[in-house]
């Protein structure tokens, strides 16, 4: 393939690649009219995306170290923030985002603001600083700015212990998609999801993983927008949800008090009777219903996680120049925006539609053995994502009678709606390509660290490329097995995880990043403290509270971070001080990191 | 004053800025998440509190980083400092 050919014709390459996506859309609703049915098209959907990125990380192999480690260092601002959109964009964005904000409202939303708020703090602290650096890896820059192996191997262990407690959720993710979609035991359909993601990082590195994630974000934005558009339009709610449904939003509130929300409550016997994993709706849409340090603390958490997680720093080690690595932040939260926006807007079309009695969709208030004989119903009940129980005996259902798996929201409201069964399947490859995307770059993230910093940098320094390279795989396809066997024994839900892998990485890594670029008295010593303590802290804190722990400071297991980072920020800063200040050779390269201009600070191969 | 910390205070300048904003949009207006709700200001008819988590500090975030993006340019190449590689 030439390779300065395809950089200059992606506008075109991923033009045609998003019509044919298209075409295969109209095709297989066709197919549907015509009488496929809805598991053949599930399958279809799958496999076919799946095989296109297939082909991609295969047409992406490469030998080359710096194509491997960073894509050649050559990918053009908007595509990179298309593929850092996919990147970040997790199952758990797509699949339980939604879900999230149907259940708990205004108290989740702090996750929206979190997880965009973060970027603010990657553009303006780190992203163009790290680039100027020309950095492969994260420990690379924290090893290679604070000096020493220990240093090295502490940035290694918190980026290990973040990035593989997110990376299970994903593998859990794309084999939950998987067994439904390809009707398949959860525990196959996980070394199902694993083998994809290998397929499109193992042969070309970080070249393949850019490439697919460009794809799988035009994937993952069609198969979430799409939906809301369309259900929005059927229910008549408007053209353009976003901007339209603020009488959806206050139909809701009404409907909530006329329902007796808050008021009506169910007995411990009761919820005793619904199948583990279900909820009901108990909080209000729309209302202010939790207390500003919740809010604010979680969100905090999300920021600095952002900031500190390696898989998503290391996209932009792959722009051509620092002023693109900055541009390439603002298009990345630009694409991210897209979903996020429309995370709310799908929340409250799903509830609206479930509950408003005018809506033929409605049906809070129908007759339990009518609701039990919807189709849709029995559907979504058989998989275990909804539940009705007549708990007050007057043979209608009740809004506290009726529950809902936070994964309901996204996948079944399309069939709710009325929306054609193509729609599921589309959903179905979005979910996947969400899953998919993160977790490729997650395995990278870690194989690549280990590869480079803990094998080439300290234990073999004089290991030939090829031999690197082989390493490197090697380590991808163990950390894939590693991820795949723990998800599979399933002990946290996706999202939980997700929230302690921000966590953990905030805890250890935020301040020592930050405080690398921006204080030069940092050094090695308040470096490793910093990351010991406040990743040990943070652990302690995290095993403490799961544990019964009273906690402190109204912090929870989901915002351990906060006490992780203080006690990082506090043992980093005492510790240097302590110390003797950096060299005057460190100095000089902290200077030469602040100036966009000239040759970045470590070589082109290193 | 040497060019080059001259350049670092102005960088260091647009920072502050640039988190400021930041500060208020993400952190400050949650402080009063329920004065937003009761404020008679509603964007598009959303209630306030309702409006800044869905859309509102979100767009704010995507418009400042561009901002800041350009600002930080304009600082580059007032110093000379600026890539000579276009993308």
């Amino acid at each position: 393939m030439i390779k300065g050919k395809f950089i200059d014709n992606l506008p075109k390459v991923y033009g045609i690649y998003t019509g044919g996506f298209l075409g295969f859309i109209i095709l297989m609703s066709i197919a549907e009219s015509m009488g496929m049915s809805a598991k053949a098209i599930g399958i279809a959907f799958v496999s076919f995306t799946v095989g296109i990125y297939a082909i991609i990380g295969y047409l992406s192999r490469t030998l080359q170290l710096d194509a491997y480690y960073v894509a050649g260092r050559q990918v053009p601002t908007v595509f990179n923030g298309m593929a850092t959109a996919a990147d970040w964009m997790s199952g758990a964005s797509f699949v339980a985002m939604a879900g999230g904000i149907y259940f708990k409202g205004y108290g989740y939303m702090a996750l929206l603001v979190g997880w965009t708020g973060g970027y603010v703090l990657v553009a303006s602290l780190l992203a163009p600083y790290l680039r100027k650096f020309g950095c492969y890896t994260v420990p690379d820059f924290i090893g290679t700015r604070y000096g020493g192996n220990l240093a090295r191997v502490c940035a290694v262990l918190v980026l290990t212990v973040a990035s593989f407690t997110y990376v299970t959720a994903q593998i859990n993710a794309t084999g939950t998609i998987a067994s439904v979609a390809l009707d398949i035991p959860f525990g196959i359909a996980v070394y199902v999801g694993l083998a994809s993601i290998l397929i499109c990082s193992m042969l070309g590195g970080m070249r393949a993983v850019t490439w697919t994630q460009v794809a799988q974000y035009i994937v993952l934005i069609i198969a979430y927008l799409l939906p809301v558009f369309w259900i929005s339009n059927k229910m008549g709610a408007g053209i353009f949800p976003h901007l339209m449904l603020a009488d959806e939003v206050a139909r809701i509130a009404d409907l909530e008090s006329q329902f007796g929300l808050g008021t009506v409550k169910n007995t411990a016997a009761d919820l005793a009777t619904v199948p583990k994993g279900l909820a009901g709706i108990t909080k209000a849409h729309s209302s202010v219903n939790t207390t500003p340090w919740k809010f604010i603390s979680l969100a905090v958490c999300m920021m600095a996680g952002t900031a500190s997680l390696p898989h998503v720093m290391m996209r932009y080690f792959t722009t051509p120049s620092v002023k693109s690595a900055r541009r390439s932040v603002g298009w990345s939260l630009f694409f991210i925006f897209l979903l996020y926006s429309s995370a709310p807007m799908l929340a409250t079309l799903s509830k609206l539609s479930l509950m408003d009695p005018n809506l033929a969709t409605g049906i809070i208030g129908k007759s339990i053995t009518e609701v039990q004989n919807i189709d849709w119903y029995q559907n979504w009940n058989q998989a275990n994502l909804m539940f009705v129980s007549d708990f007050n005996g007057n043979g209608t259902l009740e809004l506290n009678e009726f529950f809902m798996g936070g994964k309901a929201v996204v996948l079944a409201t399309p069939e709710i709606a009325g929306l054609p069964y193509v729609i599921s399947g589309l959903v179905a490859a979005g979910g996947m390509a969400a899953a998919m995307s993160t977790a490729d770059g997650l395995v990278l993230a870690i194989a690549n660290a280990l590869s480079h910093d803990l094998y080439y940098k300290i234990i073999d320094p004089k290991a030939d490329t090829a031999k690197r390279l082989i390493v490197a795989r090697v380590l991808l396809v163990i950390i894939g097995f590693a991820g795949a066997t723990i998800a599979a024994m399933e002990i946290q839900g996706i999202l939980g995880s997700v929230i302690w892998a921000f966590d953990f990485a905030m805890s250890g890594l935020f301040f020592p990043l930050v405080l690398g670029v921006w204080w030069k008295r940092a050094n090695s010593q308040g470096a490793v403290a910093g990351m010991l303590l406040g990743l040990l802290s943070g652990t302690a804190y995290l095993i403490w509270v799961r544990n019964g722990g009273a906690g402190f400071w109204g912090v929870t297991q989901l915002t351990f971070g906060i006490v992780g980072s203080a006690v990082s920020l506090v043992s980093m800063v005492v510790v240097s001080l302590m110390t003797k200040e950096p060299d005057a050779a460190t100095q000089r390269m902290v200077d030469e990191v602040r100036i966009p201009s000239g040759k970045t600070v470590l070589g082109k191969q290193h | 004053m040497s060019k080059q910390s001259k350049h670092w205070e102005k960088t260091r300048g647009l920072l502050f800025i640039t988190l400021a904003i930041w500060f208020v949009f993400s952190i400050g207006i949650f402080f009063f998440g329920a004065e937003m709700e009761a404020s008679s200001f509603r964007p598009l008819g959303y209630p306030l509190s309702y409006y800044m988590t869905c859309q509102g500090s979100l767009g704010i975030f995507v418009i400042l980083i561009f901002w800041f993006a350009n600002r930080q340019e304009k600082i580059d190449e007032e110093f000379g400092y600026s890539e000579k590689e276009d993308d």
